[in-house]
């Protein structure tokens, strides 16, 4: 007993800040023909995150470094970036997660247009999700009562819908790097979203769609996106479920 | 707007290097049935055109490439099947990195007693055994 109340009021050891070296791929579309690193010191806390010491970069050392975040609590997408070679929200990576012996590297992702730094241009991205068609589609009268769905018939598509839209699984896909024109994970885990709702009457449409050349066939089942996914969605078993049904459509 | 490559390679896992290795051995296999071909089609040739190019084949180098060969269709066989049972099995996956292991281990239990035997056999015949 009284080891277990000992060990109980046994203040937790305070973390103690460290010096972490931040490697950074740095762009200026006005002075630099090419991306090149630099380097930046900084004092974290390991239960910082990578976005407190971005934060701490621009505050203090060089406010030219440009970076999208918004909420930084891993629900509006802003901030996907490369982090030590892996597609990760900035707001969502501890320093403690991370080996911060060596230097932290930090990129944009990949696949789309570098625009500044850590920023690129996202509108091939959204212009993908766009086209297959991300809303409900019905027919007839509008209900005028709500559109039953059982508990059964929502969870088929339960994992779809927690998409933040933040491309870290479509900028992580060989085959997108390749070929821009390629829906990507994003676009087909969005049309997963309404395919599988029992309440929507588009999905021939959208299988359609999906089973172009640039389509679903695209994908080469390399997992990047399932393991790059900060929701945790299994996008790869999505996308295979979108395959079975435009075979069985 | 950046256009150079410059950047780390994507630290991808198991499921995108079984993808790299299932490409390379993809091309390799490939490349041997195009050199296959031609060599077969040379009997059309002449019976003797085609003696004397199977017989420039009989050197430790050519065996080294037949083990890699063997490797590089088993690797690709295997992993074929894996790909397929993602493709069509509802919790492939779900096992897709158990499977990826699994086909490992069957390559390496395969291609130790393939590598043996095939290795002896070339042996033999250089130095002029059976």
């Amino acid at each position: 007993m009284s080891t277990a109340t000992e060990q109980a009021t046994t203040p937790a050891p305070a973390p103690q800040q460290q010096t972490v070296t931040f490697k950074i791929l740095r762009f200026n579309p006005d002075e630099d023909t090419a991306p090149h690193w630099q380097e930046f010191q900084v004092d974290v806390y390991p239960t910082d995150r990578v976005l407190d010491a971005l934060t701490m970069i621009k505050g203090e050392q060089d406010g030219s470094l440009t970076f999208r975040r918004s909420c930084g609590h891993g629900i509006c997408g802003s901030d996907a970036m490369r982090i030590n070679g892996r597609n990760r929200l900035a707001c969502k990576t501890l320093i403690k997660d991370l080996n911060a012996k060596k230097p932290i590297t930090v990129e944009a992702i990949k696949g789309l247009p570098q625009e500044k730094d850590l920023v690129v241009d996202m509108e091939p991205f959204f212009q993908a999700y766009r086209e297959v068609m991300p809303f409900l589609i019905t027919s007839g009268h509008d209900p005028s009562k709500e559109r039953i769905q059982s508990i059964a018939e929502r969870e088929v598509f339960d994992d779809t819908t927690k998409c933040i839209m933040c491309a870290a699984c479509t900028t992580s896909c060989p085959v997108f790097w390749s070929d821009g024109q390629y829906f990507g994970p994003q676009a087909i885990v969005g049309a997963h979203r309404f395919i599988f709702d029992s309440r929507d009457e588009g999905a021939a449409t959208r299988l359609e769609i999906l089973n172009s050349k640039e389509g679903v066939w695209r994908c080469r089942t390399t997992f990047n996106c399932t393991e790059a996914c900060p929701r945790g969605i299994q996008i790869t078993k999505a996308i295979q479920e979108v395959k079975r049904a435009v075979i069985n459509s | 707007m950046a256009k150079a490559a410059v950047g780390t390679l994507y630290r991808g896992k198991d499921g995108m290097w079984s993808w790299v290795a299932h490409r390379i051995t993809g091309v390799l296999v490939f490349f041997f049935l195009l050199v296959h071909v031609l060599d077969t089609a040379l009997v059309r040739v002449s019976p003797e055109a085609y003696n004397t190019t199977i017989e420039t084949y009989m050197n430790p180098v050519v065996g080294l490439m037949e083990i890699g060969l063997v490797g590089a269709v088993l690797y690709h066989a295997l992993n074929g099947i894996r790909i397929i049972l993602i493709d069509f099995w509802s919790k492939g996956p779900k096992y897709q990195a158990t499977m990826l292991r699994t086909i490992v281990v069957i390559w390496v239990l395969l291609m130790i007693p393939t590598a043996v035997t095939m290795l002896t056999r070339s042996i033999q015949h250089m130095t002029g055994g059976a």
